[in-house]
């Protein structure tokens, strides 16, 4: 299956994917009407130390604790990816504690939680943050 | 006192787009862009920009752009805002001018005033889609003999060259004045192109030891990184006595761009300015430069092809028939316009001519001499389009070196201050978070990209000329006509005026 993988080794910390995921999630299609004056809350984090930069996001692990864990079968295996129903959340949180990357989230509106879809779920369809990615650090690709 | 001196270029923000998501802020190494939390908006300092057009090309929202300021001083023809400008300057410093890149002065272009040829009823043109269109070409002596043993068999005496799938070669930009992201692009799309790039003067880093043969090494008056393996390493050798941009002097590179892997490849100390004399100090003749040619053709077996590179100056026809006599297998020949990590700028802007003019000259001489064949010609110093290439073999050049193309094609946006060391697209640099934007997996490509692209238009404008191989397009000047050329200038290219018939 496609994944998405990050490579530390070329991220450069620009932070232009959580932009793009922001925007891909907004379901707009004018990236200035949906993000100018707001703060944003996209599923994936640039995370910086330093010269050190990687962006982090769901890694949609085979064998993912945060979908053992979920005690409202909101979370589930969708072909491979990690799919969240957010009308079966309950706003427990539990995944957001257990996930190991810290790839979940309370989602801003509250109640539920919120992860990366690989935008399965809006209107872009591909992984929006590999599509602008400037140097090729986050990747969407079959790998064994 | 410093004078302020008022930038030449602004960035200007369209507000009503900007998000604010600071992208532009963190790839400015150049601190132009600020975030102001006070009012949640970005600011721009235009005095600190270069112009290199980073933050423009990653703005999500397009918010950016960059405009020649219309700030002008009282305006005089004689004295343009930029000469004033650079006596303020240096009535500040007390310092030589720095420049970087190509020549950018308004001075005739030559290539534009030449047109191509098409066939038309008579000779037919012939489709590359369809028919065999041959750039595949090899640089090196053409003079073997034909000799047999005594079974009568055929004995090869053909001196040994460099096969080229396509009659482009990446220019020698050296290990230190480019970034190592920015080697291994050229490198690795040599290998897939079948081409090669050169090391320019500054050794060859351990890790591209693998390219060797698609390498070119050279041996500058610095001999830099020089030694039996280097030579050993690459598919050929070349000996460089000028440079296009800077004819007449040695190289300079600045101790902050000299790091630990720098050092280590051109075998120098760390951190201190590595100067390159101007003249080799063992070569004051062209007898001399058949000593060095022939040291190195002994320390490598005679197996590898020694090119002489030098800058096209006045008297550059006379100097390539000495080379052709050297025992040199190639000649390069750089032109005015040819880039540079780092010249004076008065040099880089006034001293040496067209390559143009400079390869038609040396050709034309070197058939008149009857030594053509002693040597393959490969020129650059501005080679911009497949155009240029075609016209240039037209002229009587075997291949074309291009450097500054190459680099565009890697994201370079000529802001010309390479020699500052911090060049925002990870080439001119050594800065490894500078380094690190250009990743060799992306830049690799889009160079093959590049190189395809100009090779298929190569073929086309090939095939409309009713010519099937780069071999026969060599040298052929009536394929071209001068536009806009006096009688002096026609002459000196030795080709028609545009009307004129075969
Ligand atoms: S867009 Fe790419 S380079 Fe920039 S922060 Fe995200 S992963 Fe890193
Ligand atoms: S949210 Fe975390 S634990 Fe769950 S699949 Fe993604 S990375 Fe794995
Ligand atoms: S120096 Fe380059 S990145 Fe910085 S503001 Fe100017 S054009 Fe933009
Ligand atoms: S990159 Fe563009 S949108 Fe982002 S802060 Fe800079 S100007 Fe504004």
């Amino acid at each position: 299956m496609k994944r998405i993988y990050v490579n530390e080794k070329w991220c450069l910390g620009c932070h232009l994917c959580e932009y793009e995921c922001a925007f891909a999630n907004s379901h707009l299609t004018d990236m200035v009407k949906a993000l100018k004056g707001k703060v944003i809350h996209p599923k994936i984090r640039v995370e910086d130390g330093g010269d050190v930069h990687f962006a982090v996001n769901c890694r949609h692990c085979t064998d993912a604790v945060c979908v053992r864990s979920c005690i409202s079968g909101a979370l589930s295996f969708e072909d491979g990816m990690v799919a969240i129903d957010q009308n079966k959340c309950v706003g427990c949180l539990t995944c957001v504690l257990v996930c190991p990357f810290g790839a979940i989230m309370p989602a801003p509106e509250g109640g539920v939680a919120q992860k990366c879809m690989l935008c399965t779920d809006n209107l872009t369809g591909e992984p929006n943050c590999v599509r602008h990615c400037i140097n090729n650090a986050i990747v969407y690709e079959e790998r064994d | 006192m410093n004078l302020y001196i008022q930038p030449e270029y602004e960035v200007v923000r369209d507000e009503s787009r900007c998000i604010a998501c600071r992208v532009c802020e963190r790839q400015c190494a150049n601190l132009v862009h600020s975030f102001d939390a006070e009012t949640g908006k970005m600011k721009s300092d235009s005095t600190l920009c270069v112009n290199c057009h980073r933050c423009v090309c990653v703005c999500p929202t397009h918010a950016l752009k960059i405009v020649k300021s219309d700030d002008t001083y009282k305006v005089n023809g004689n004295w343009s805002n930029q000469t004033i400008n650079e006596v303020y300057r240096q009535a500040n410093s007390g310092g030589v001018l720095l420049s970087s890149m190509g020549n950018p002065k308004e001075y005739p272009v030559f290539w534009d005033k030449m047109l191509i040829n098409a066939s038309q009823v008579t000779n037919p043109p012939i489709d590359p889609l369809r028919e065999p269109m041959e750039t595949k070409l090899w640089l090196g002596k053409r003079t073997a003999q034909v000799k047999r043993d005594k079974k009568g068999k055929l004995i090869n005496t053909l001196a040994p060259q460099l096969e080229l799938k396509a009659p482009i070669l990446f220019s020698a930009m050296s290990y230190g004045s480019i970034s190592y992201n920015a080697h291994e692009s050229l490198a690795r799309a040599a290998e897939e192109l079948g081409i090669y790039y050169n090391t320019g003067e500054g050794g060859l880093h351990k890790d591209f030891y693998k390219y060797g043969k698609n390498t070119i090494v050279q041996v500058a008056s610095g001999r830099f990184g020089v030694y039996k393996d280097y030579l050993d390493a690459a598919a050929a050798i070349e000996i460089k006595m000028g440079q296009g941009a800077k004819p007449g002097i040695g190289g300079h590179l600045p101790g902050t761009k000299i790091s630990a892997d720098v050092s280590e490849t051109r075998m120098i100390p760390q951190g201190i300015d590595a100067i390159s004399p101007a003249p080799h100090h063992d070569i004051y003749s062209i007898e001399d430069l058949r000593q060095l040619v022939y040291s190195l053709k002994e320390a490598t077996d005679y197996k590898k092809p020694v090119i002489v590179k030098i800058a096209a100056v006045h008297n550059c026809a006379a100097i390539a028939s000495g080379i052709a006599r050297s025992g040199a297998d190639i000649i390069a020949i750089d032109g005015y316009r040819g880039g540079t990590g780092a010249a004076p700028t008065r040099i880089r802007d006034n001293v040496g001519i067209p390559i143009e003019l400079a390869l038609a000259q040396v050709d034309e001489r070197l058939r008149e001499e009857g030594i053509r064949d002693e040597v393959s010609i490969i020129v650059g110093g501005s080679i911009r389009s497949s155009a240029d290439l075609v016209k240039a073999i037209a002229l009587g050049a075997d291949a074309c070196y291009i450097g500054t193309a190459a680099l565009l094609a890697l994201g370079c946006h000529l802001c010309r201050t390479c020699h500052e060391g911090k060049c925002n697209w990870g080439i001119a640099t050594q800065r490894p978070d500078l380094v690190k934007r250009l990743n060799p997996d992306v830049g690799y490509k889009r160079l093959v990209n590049l190189v395809t692209a100009w090779n298929h238009e190569l073929q086309e404008m090939m095939g409309g000329m009713g010519i099937n191989s780069v071999e026969a397009l060599r040298g052929n000047r009536l394929m071209l006509r001068g536009i806009g050329l006096t009688d002096t200038e026609l002459s000196v290219l030795g080709i028609k005026y545009a009307g004129q018939s075969m």
